[in-house]
């Protein structure tokens, strides 16, 4: 079982994301499972939110704790104590920012991936929500999961321009990341 | 067919199933989604409903009241303070007889202000004459909430769904929705034994003298006791369509030799499953799912509990001021045995604190304490209190 924590602030689209993830793993006939903590209702507060991908009917409903990935919506937020809590040993960080990936995991001493998903998010649709950019980015990095199945839980979810234009930001997105690096043993069985 | 639905999604998608008339709701926090999906259905012309939008759940409560008293299978739902804001409807509900569905979406209840999730809600009003049927997963919300309109057409006698706020309501996971065939060959079309016509007028909810007052109790409560038999048939006769059974009034898991049991009311049940394959090398543990809290299923829960040393409850809410609720019926209960097992009594859990795997361990471990058969609140950190509040 592999577990995420999607750490964010209110309007940045962050259940929505942990819900893609596990409606993709879904469409994929594993089992997911995506659940949000949230914080003061309100845009802006920190959102925190969980996805669990098995290969088994998943029976725990437990807070993410021990995460394998942590992808991060919103860079100040690495600097919150707290974030990057329980991350597993080897544990990666995806995190949508203008610093670099090499700055980044020296800052941390955390094997971190930067993109500027919310610039490109801007510049394509209009608004700077990260969310589907960094998706997009995750999935090329791991292999866990396939763009395809992105496409289609995107088409679950929107319709007519945002969906186009999503599905284009996601083609973009993936060409950010070197594909495959953090594809393991352990993402490997997640997707045996 | 399976589904990745968010739970409220799920459960509106079952309540669309049963065919409902009229559904009355208020439509802002803390309400779920659940409404929110009905509406958008009823909106794109997928159910055809009259849905009425109130202004506070006391009226949410009095159209459905009215509506299933006029002939219409009706339902709402709500939570937190909008449960205790319909409380004075519910008992009415109850007390006419009127056979409702309702979710409650079980939320903390204010003050102090919190929005996640405990049973404080619902157990508030466990004694208002409803019968109570709690949900381990999305799955058993679904199939409870179908099951729920036959016990309740059957008995005369509201239900009232419980699931987690939050742990079911705004979780995603793959749910089976039945097909619209499957609902249809299970459940008939609303029926009501006094309706009101105004060719054949009759009067509900009259002014009773002390002569008859008892005697309406008396019928009220052999009616939700006698409600066991059917709560039992009607999830078999869903599992005969669906293939899948929520679990009567209770079920029992783990080894048959098993000297411990801990029972649990609602979602908890995953997580404590979860714990028990995380940690074999703890003693082994039955798990009890009590899934009708009204009725309280007292010989099926004797049943269960027979031979047993210890029975650890662990429970989503307090009885402030006297302890434990489920914990201390459940000790009534179990006092009608031979050989009673200890019971211990657990809060955790309660407005949303996290319930870890670890519980299990720390829930075992108290048995080697001196017996406290006073509710402690397992999770409490009492070095956030001044030392006068320990």
């Amino acid at each position: 079982m592999i577990e995420i924590r999607i750490h964010g602030r209110g309007g940045q689209g962050n259940v929505v994301a942990a819900y893609l993830l596990a409606m993709a793993a879904f469409e994929e006939g594993r089992y997911g499972q995506a659940f949000p903590n949230f914080g003061a209702e309100r845009r802006g507060a920190p959102v925190i939110a969980f996805v669990r991908i098995a290969n088994e009917h998943i029976l725990r409903r437990n807070q993410v704790l021990t995460p394998a990935f942590l992808i991060i919506q919103d860079q100040a937020l690495l600097h919150v104590s707290g974030v990057t809590n329980g991350l597993l040993p080897g544990g990666k960080i995806l995190v949508n920012s203008p610093q670099s990936s090499d700055e980044l995991s020296q800052q941390l001493g955390k094997e971190v991936i930067s993109i500027q998903a919310s610039l490109l998010a801007k510049k394509i649709l209009g608004r700077p929500v990260p969310n589907t950019a960094l998706l997009a980015a995750f999935f090329a990095l791991t292999g866990m999961l396939s763009q395809k199945s992105l496409r289609k839980v995107l088409q679950h979810k929107f319709q007519g321009i945002v969906l186009e234009k999503n599905l284009l930001l996601i083609q973009e997105a993936v060409g950010l990341v070197p594909a495959g690096i953090w594809q393991s043993e352990e993402t490997n069985v997640a997707s045996s | 067919m399976l589904q990745a639905l968010e739970g409220s999604q799920a459960v509106a998608q079952a309540v669309a199933l049963c065919r409902p008339q009229v559904i009355a709701a208020y439509p802002i926090t803390p309400q779920t989604h659940i409404v929110e999906n009905i509406s958008k259905l009823v909106a794109d012309g997928k159910l055809k409903c009259e849905f009425i939008s109130v202004e506070s759940e006391f009226s949410a409560a009095s159209v459905v009241l009215g509506a299933a008293i006029a002939g219409s299978r009706a339902y709402t739902a709500s939570a937190s303070q909008g449960i205790l804001l319909m409380a004075e409807v519910l008992f009415n509900i109850a007390g006419l007889r009127v056979p409702l569905v309702m979710t409650c979406a079980n939320r903390a209840i204010s003050s102090p202000l919190s929005i996640w999730n405990d049973q404080q809600d619902s157990m508030a009003v466990r004694d208002a004459g409803w019968i109570q049927l709690y949900c381990a997963d999305n799955q058993e919300a679904v199939d409870t909430t179908i099951q729920a309109y036959l016990i309740a057409e059957r008995t005369e006698l509201p239900v009232m769904v419980c699931m987690d706020g939050f742990t079911l309501t705004h979780t995603l996971e793959g749910i089976d929705i039945p097909t619209q065939e499957q609902v249809d060959n299970f459940l008939p079309a609303y029926k009501f034994s006094r309706t009101l016509n105004p060719q054949n007028p009759i009067s509900l909810g009259t002014l009773v003298s002390p002569d008859f007052y008892s005697e309406a109790r008396h019928s009220h409560h052999t009616a939700i006791l006698n409600a066991q038999t059917e709560i039992i048939a009607v999830d078999q006769e869903w599992a005969k369509i669906s293939g899948r059974c929520s679990g009567g009034l209770l079920t029992v898991e783990g080894p048959e030799e098993a000297k411990i049991a801990i029972l649990i009311i609602g979602s908890v049940y995953g997580t404590l499953l979860a714990a028990m394959e995380e940690f074999p090398e703890e003693q082994p543990v039955k798990l009890i799912k009590l899934r009708s809290f009204r009725p309280f299923p007292i010989d099926a829960l004797k049943a269960a509990c027979e031979g047993l040393d210890d029975v650890i409850v662990l429970e989503r809410a307090i009885g402030l001021g006297s302890g434990a609720i489920v914990g201390l019926e459940v000790t009534a209960a179990l006092a009608e045995l031979a050989n009673p097992p200890k019971v211990h009594n657990f809060a955790a859990g309660l407005g949303g604190r996290d319930i870890p795997l670890e519980m299990l361990p720390r829930l075992l471990a108290t048995l080697n304490e001196p017996s406290d058969r006073r509710l402690r609140i397992i999770d409490v950190e009492l070095d956030k209190l001044p030392e006068e509040d320990r």
